[in-house]
């Protein structure tokens, strides 16, 4: 069997001594996590490796030899060495020896008990201390359905370094009776900055969970229930997105410490898209207020819907007379055209009426911008739901009418061909109508039959400009949704300090001598860009689209009103 | 110990497979293909601004010919940093895994490490590929939950597709190697 040696880098010059660490005995694996110099009391390095053991729960324990010889190998040295073998006994017993710069280390194995006495192979493998402790490793299966012992050899590593913290606290500064050698041991690392922003956090968390403790019970309260309110903080998408972000400030401000990787990688991330996203808003605030932009903004939003109207009115009266050549029924081209003509009139002198009051609420609901980025644009969207309401009136009559029609088509069609529906069966069954029944069925048929072009030309135009809505306000719900979604935290992270999300490892071989063991080196393989997305992406309160493009095209085909973008809140129909 | 032998691709395209012993339990096998031709990269380049010439002569928007020159930089640095891959290497160390290696004309490298445990074995297996039929070498990944079953198939050597009598000694190669790990004595 092969024996592996996982060898920390940072030791490789150190003074000589034993070697502490785990014992992986599945793997046939020595996990090496430091060097204990001498001189050392044996009792007391038992002592010493007994509390990091019951503090850390991983098994440490002496594995074997290391010397570290300047000058020419001591016979000495080496005899003592092996009798420390006696003292801590643990099988099988590791000496490691290095001479003077050599890269080319000696390697041997003692074993007592040793069932088969062949020669084992032994790899030694270097790894880099610190970042195989701060690093993350990424199963890309799930380990739901994973015993313990099919757990990845390299995880076992990964989790045996990550665990092994308090191991790494003291350093050669300290002082006791152990003196040891890791990635810290020049010195503890810390930063002040880290320590105050730590102290800081706790008040700051306690001050904004009041708070939003307060604004959520202000949410609740019962005034804001009552229905034409409810209704229309439903309808509004500003609202939802404020929502959304309350909560992710609840989960920020909440005292619990973050239990796993995922929890804090999710509370960081949400902080960060929060920070950039209040960081784009106020930019935008200051860009809009700057040299009274909102002032422009209101005085062009007039005109814009004026001239909204005026193209509606010149459709329809494209409409009214002969659009694209075809010949519509008069009468009933009139009184749609006329009715939609006076809605639109309607719906001009409401809008004449607020002018005087438009750059007051937009010079209100723009400071609402510094909230962020994200409300800015459902504000946006709003907005544009508000200007084109009267599309959507007219998009509705139209749709009613045209399914009105259609249904009466489809049922005076089974009437003309002798058959009914059974509702009770819900299918079509043959029934014998009477002559008057047949006769007025035929003629109502023939009467819905041919005014049918003219009402799918008005619902044709209505719906086509209310697709056009929906697509614009659907573009901009995306791109809110982009930015509640991306893990900022995790791209930052994995940019600049990539071996924190590992995907897995790499090895590479280093130089080898003949008779040496074979010595490579262990890096950590970053996750990709995509996997990280993948990963942390953070959930968001909608999804598209709410129909297949078939069931799409039948409901357009049948009339239905169409409703594309689903919010996780509605029931399903 | 290092060996290079040359070979040919499946398309025709001379290749060379480089073999080193790092140890007894320790190979790496590279498969090498060619690099990019002065004369290829020369005539696309020309090409491209042929083209802009041209449509500057017709339009006369200078714009077009800037343009151009950064389409192809633009071009040139993504072919070569996500198209163009030089050498595709494995990397068998018994007892810990395979590596698969595959390296960018612009140095990138991309690895993915597969652990002995997951590993069930390594075969050369037949596909259709556009009008051929050629032979790939691929590591069929254990199931967690069925013995017999295999969960996924890595193909290896996916851009310089060597012919079988190439494929046939990196086979060689790795099931010595893959041997030794069902005749060693298994632990408890």
């Amino acid at each position: 069997m092969v024996l592996k040696v996982f060898f920390p880098s940072c030791c490789s010059s150190a003074d000589s001594g034993i070697l502490i660490g785990r014992w992986i005995s599945e793997q046939n694996s020595a996990v090496i996590l430091a060097v204990v110099h001498f001189p050392f009391i044996p009792v007391q390095v038992k002592q010493y490796l007994g509390e990091v053991q019951r503090g850390t729960k991983v098994s440490v324990s002496v594995l074997g030899s290391w010397s570290n010889s300047k000058q020419e190998k001591e016979e000495s040295l080496s005899e003592f060495l092996e009798d420390l073998g006696t003292i801590f006994c643990h099988e099988p017993w590791i000496q490691i020896s290095k001479e003077g710069d050599s890269k080319f280390w000696s390697c041997s194995i003692l074993q007592k008990h040793s069932k088969n006495p062949q020669e084992e192979e032994i790899i030694l493998v270097y790894y880099d201390q610190r970042k195989v402790m701060l690093s993350h490793l990424h199963p890309p299966l799930d380990t739901a359905g994973q015993r313990a012992e099919d757990a990845s050899k390299l995880s076992a590593i990964f989790d045996t370094v990550a665990r092994s913290q308090v191991l790494f606290m003291t350093d050669r500064y300290d002082e006791g009776p152990i003196k040891l050698t890791h990635w810290q041991s020049d010195g503890v690392e810390a930063s002040i900055i880290v320590e105050l922003l730590k102290q800081a956090s706790v008040p700051a968390c306690m001050l904004l969970t009041f708070l939003l403790s307060l604004l959520s019970g202000i949410c609740r309260s019962r005034v804001l229930k009552f229905w034409p309110l409810s209704f229309l903080w439903s309808k509004l998408s500003t609202c939802e997105q404020l929502g959304h972000r309350l909560q992710h400030l609840q989960v920020i401000s909440s005292n619990k410490k973050a239990q796993n990787q995922n929890q804090l990688m999710r509370k960081a991330n949400i902080f960060v898209s929060l920070l950039i996203d209040v960081a784009l808003g106020i930019l935008l605030m200051s860009w809009l207020y700057r040299k009274n932009r909102i002032g422009h903004l209101a005085d062009t939003l007039i005109p814009v819907a004026d001239h909204v109207a005026e193209e509606l009115q010149d459709l329809l009266q494209w409409l009214m007379g002969a659009p694209a050549g075809l010949k519509m029924n008069r009468a009933l081209d009139q009184v749609l055209g006329r009715f939609f003509l006076y809605h639109i009139h309607l719906w001009i002198s409401y809008i004449h009426l607020l002018s005087p009051f438009i750059e007051m609420i937009l010079w209100y609901v723009g400071l609402s911008a510094c909230l962020g980025l994200t409300v800015a644009l459902c504000i946006l969207s709003d907005i544009i739901a508000l200007l084109t309401f009267h599309i959507y009136c007219f998009y509705v009559y139209g749709a009613r009418l045209y399914c009105l029609k259609i249904y009466g088509l489809s049922s005076l069609w089974r009437l003309f061909r002798g058959k009914k529906w059974n509702v009770l069966r819900q299918r079509v069954d043959s029934c014998s109508y009477d002559l008057d029944q047949l006769f007025i069925g035929t003629l109502l048929f023939t009467i819905l039959l041919f005014l049918l072009p003219t009402t799918a030309l008005y619902y044709l135009v209505f719906t086509l400009l209310r697709l056009l809505v929906v697509i614009v306000q659907g573009l901009i719900h995306l791109l809110v949704d982009l930015i509640d979604s991306l893990p900022l935290y995790s791209l930052i992270l994995r940019l600049c300090r990539s071996y924190r999300l590992a995907a897995g490892v790499k090895f590479r071989v280093l130089e080898q001598q003949d008779g040496k063991p074979l010595r490579l080196l262990m890096q950590i393989n970053p996750l990709s860009y995509g996997g990280v997305v993948q990963t942390y992406r953070l959930p968001t309160y909608s999804c598209y689209p709410r129909d297949s493009w078939a069931s799409l095209c039948k409901k357009l085909f049948l009339g239905e009103l169409i409703y594309p973008w689903k919010h996780k809140g509605d029931k399903q129909n | 110990m290092a060996d290079e032998r040359r070979f040919l691709s499946a398309s025709g395209v001379p290749i060379a497979l480089r073999r080193r012993q790092h140890s007894a339990s320790c190979r790496e096998l590279a498969v090498r293909g060619p690099r990019l031709q002065l004369r290829s990269l020369s005539a696309a380049t020309s090409a491209v601004w042929l083209a802009a010439y041209g449509l500057f002569a017709l339009c006369e928007n200078s714009m077009v010919l800037s343009a151009a020159i950064f389409i192809t930089l633009i071009g040139l640095i993504i072919y070569l940093h996500f198209v163009k891959i030089d050498q595709e290497s494995l990397l068998v160390i018994g007892s810990l895994g395979i590596q698969v290696t595959s390296a960018y004309a612009s140095g990138k490298e991309s690895t993915t490490f597969i652990e002995m445990g997951q590993v069930k074995d390594v075969v050369i297996n037949e596909a259709i590929h556009m009008q051929k039929v050629i032979y790939y070498l691929c590591i069929l990944l254990q199931d967690p939950e069925d013995p017999q079953g295999v969960s996924e198939v890595v193909p290896l050597f996916q851009s310089s597709k060597p012919r079988l009598d190439c494929l046939i000694e990196v086979y060689k190669s790795c099931q010595e190697i893959l041997e030794q790990r069902k005749t060693a004595p298994q632990s408890s």
